[in-house]
């Protein structure tokens, strides 16, 4: 048994967790193998791949041949990890994912880096902003998506423990550290980061501690309340979490690098609609695609950034007399 | 060990084929709404073959002679034929140009054991063109992987027979296909893990192929990786029957010769008569004593040993009618008489030819 690793307190990317992490698992468990399409350096299944040769096999860049072996893997009792990035893993192998994966209920995770516009200069071919939404489409398949590195190193370890086809989605740039520790556990998926009775910032990934940043300026200039949430378990969704910030809020704002249609945006208004009515807004990605600059440029280009989050809070507060109500009937979470 | 088959033949012999369907035969007629003059020569139900599939055990002792697989085929082409007139859906033809290939494979040359049937050094079969999935349904039934009657839930509400072969439903399939192209990967991947258990020197794995996988970019990124990674238990085999269901691969897309371009990947490739057993058992033999990944290019008829459907475009993915199923039945039935004849003509003795 490896030693416990360190939490890591500077900013670094999520990926990195996931080829640490990766690693230690093939140091607890012979069976873990690890796959790659000619992307191990960054989606740092190289780490694996250097110390379990034997375990590690890079498919060259044939990212739907890489998810069948792997369900070849996985139906003879091994737990393949297959990393590449995520615009390949979601986009170009879906239907080897969704027959071979998915659909055999296999334990086959995929470690999906780079997802969002935040890798920047590549640009729109590898900006992949709808992997959360046809991964969630996919049934049987959960969706994972950690705020940092130190959350990402448990979502991967504890991805062992669970058997159901799992999909992970970790980025490229190094990400500010939302978690002092690493977690224990995922629990069910969403942490409430910061208390608050005005309004709920529902983040995801990248997003989670830009909503801590929007909590804390909406606190100082406007004297506005606002509890944070993180999501890093989109599918299942743990809805109990969700619906008691809400219902104690009455107005809620999520915020993922995705576009809003099927991601985090679409899950919780499903949520709300169906339980709890009260107005959801979004931030994320809209009718369009990436573009190429800095991680960071790419970020600000959409609207992706604490500013966005916090502009579109003021806005939704100044609708909040208007829009949100007690509900009428349903479950009253207090 | 000698089996006496012949005699269990004559007491069984009524019931390959009974004049008179039994009253459960009655409500698949009905089912079928078959003209009552159909009944009369057609029950669709599935019996057991009087001459069982040899055990693992016995096989070991002495090889199933090629005429025995040529009857055995036939027994799986009837098989096919009753299922998918019940079923009104499927796909016959690709499943009869493949019967002899997985009549050599089930019967004779795969090591597998439907008593144990996760035994971990058991070779495997992936049906790579998953639509032919009727095919493989038979022999795992009469294999005994589940009971014989099963067939007729083919495709039905409720059944555990999938469209497409599916391996958390039904018993004996190893993994789920039916998106052409990914076959030949999933094989890689059993392959590898039979590596890494150590059993790769032991379990071969067999994969059966169409035309239309050939077609698909993915076959040709497995068939790389298969000669980068150097699996030794890999065997290929292409049901190369020409027809797809658009028209004749020539039309649609050629995929030419198919045996060369496995050739230039690395493998070692032959290319055989699909329907000549002799040749389909040796192929299957040699390329498990091979070492590197092997492909056998099968030559094969769609639709053989039906006569209005071999070699005919039109019946992918279309069910026979009930007349042509009663034609079908008619035919492979006389075909079976005939083989059984001489089976017993020739006498009991077992023996590789």
């Amino acid at each position: 048994m490896a030693a416990e690793p360190e939490a890591k307190t500077e900013p670094i990317a999520t990926r990195h967790a996931y080829g640490d992490a990766l690693a230690e698992l093939g140091e607890n468990h012979d069976d873990v193998v690890a796959l790659d399409a000619d992307l191990a350096v960054s989606t740092q299944s190289i780490k694996f791949g250097k110390r379990f040769p034997e375990r590690f096999f890079n498919v060259g860049a044939a990212e739907a041949n890489m998810m069948s072996i792997a369900s070849g893997l996985a139906a003879s009792g091994k737990v393949p990890y297959c990393s590449t990035f995520a615009i390949f893993a979601a986009g170009r192998a879906y239907d080897q994912v969704r027959l071979g994966i998915a659909h055999n209920e296999l334990k086959v995770r995929i470690g999906a880096s780079h997802g969002g516009v935040s890798l920047g200069e590549d640009g729109a071919s590898h900006q992949m902003i709808e992997d959360i939404a046809l991964m969630r489409a996919m049934p049987r398949m959960t969706v994972v998506v950690p705020a940092d590195y130190n959350q990402a190193y448990r979502a991967t370890l504890s991805s062992y423990e669970r058997d159901e086809p799992m999909y992970l989605r970790f980025g490229r740039p190094a990400t500010p550290i939302v978690y002092d520790e690493i977690p224990e556990t995922l629990d069910g998926g969403v942490d409430v980061l910061r208390s608050g009775k005005d309004i709920t910032l529902i983040a995801t990934g990248h997003m989670v501690w830009r909503a801590i940043e929007a909590a804390e300026s909406l606190e100082q200039q406007d004297g506005v309340d606002a509890e944070v949430l993180n999501v890093s378990i989109i599918k299942p969704l743990h809805s109990e979490t969700i619906l008691e910030s809400l219902s104690k809020t009455g107005l809620g704002i999520t915020a993922e690098e995705h576009r809003v249609v099927g991601g985090l945006a679409d899950a919780v208004r499903q949520l709300a609609a169906e339980q709890h009515p009260v107005p959801i807004f979004a931030v994320g990605m809209g009718d369009e695609f990436g573009i190429s600059g800095t991680g960071e440029a790419c970020m600000e280009h959409f609207g992706l950034t604490a500013r966005g989050i916090a502009d579109r809070a003021r806005e939704a507060l100044v609708l909040k007399p208007i829009v949100s109500r007690p509900p009428l009937f349903g479950p009253q979470w207090t | 060990m000698v089996v006496n088959w012949f005699l269990f033949d004559k007491l069984c012999g009524a019931a390959v084929h009974p004049q008179v369907p039994s009253p459960g035969d009655h409500t698949l007629a009905s089912a079928m709404a078959l003209p009552a003059n159909l009944a009369a020569v057609t029950h669709l139900k599935p019996v057991p073959d009087p001459k069982p599939p040899p055990k693992l055990a016995e096989r070991a002792e002495t090889q199933p002679r090629v005429a025995e697989l040529e009857r055995w085929a036939t027994v799986l082409r009837i098989d096919c034929v009753r299922m998918l007139a019940v079923a009104k859906s499927g796909h016959l033809d690709s499943s009869l140009s493949a019967a002899d290939v997985v009549a050599a494979l089930y019967y004779r040359v795969l090591r597998h054991d439907p008593e144990d049937p996760d035994w971990p050094s058991r070779d495997r079969f992936v049906l790579c063109k998953g639509h032919a999935a009727p095919i493989q349904y038979a022999s795992l039934a009469q294999h005994g992987y589940f009971p014989l009657e099963d067939l007729t839930g083919l495709r039905r509400i409720g059944a555990h027979l999938q469209g497409h072969p599916d391996m958390r439903r039904t018993p004996g399939i190893e993994v789920s296909t039916g998106s052409l192209g990914q076959g030949l990967s999933m094989c890689i991947g059993i392959c590898l893990a039979l590596r890494l258990d150590g059993l790769d020197g032991t379990a071969q794995v067999f994969g059966l192929l169409s035309d239309g996988d050939c077609q698909e970019g993915q076959t040709w990124e497995a068939a790389t990786s298969a000669v980068h990674y150097r699996v030794p238990n890999l065997t290929a085999i292409v049901d190369y029957n020409h027809l797809q269901t658009d028209g004749t691969t020539e039309e649609v897309m050629d995929i030419g010769d198919v045996r060369a371009k496995f050739e230039a990947f690395g493998w070692d490739s032959v290319e055989i008569d699909g329907h000549d057993m002799q040749q389909v058992v040796e192929a299957l033999e040699r390329s498990r004593t091979l070492r590197k990944p092997a492909a056998i290019i099968a030559q094969t008829k769609k639709g053989k040993g039906v006569s209005s459907m071999e070699d005919r475009f039109g019946f992918h993915g279309k069910p026979p009618s009930p007349e042509q199923a009663a034609e079908a039945l008619e035919e492979l039935m006389a075909k079976l008489d005939e083989q059984t004849a001489a089976l017993l003509e020739a006498g009991p003795g077992r023996g590789v030819e």
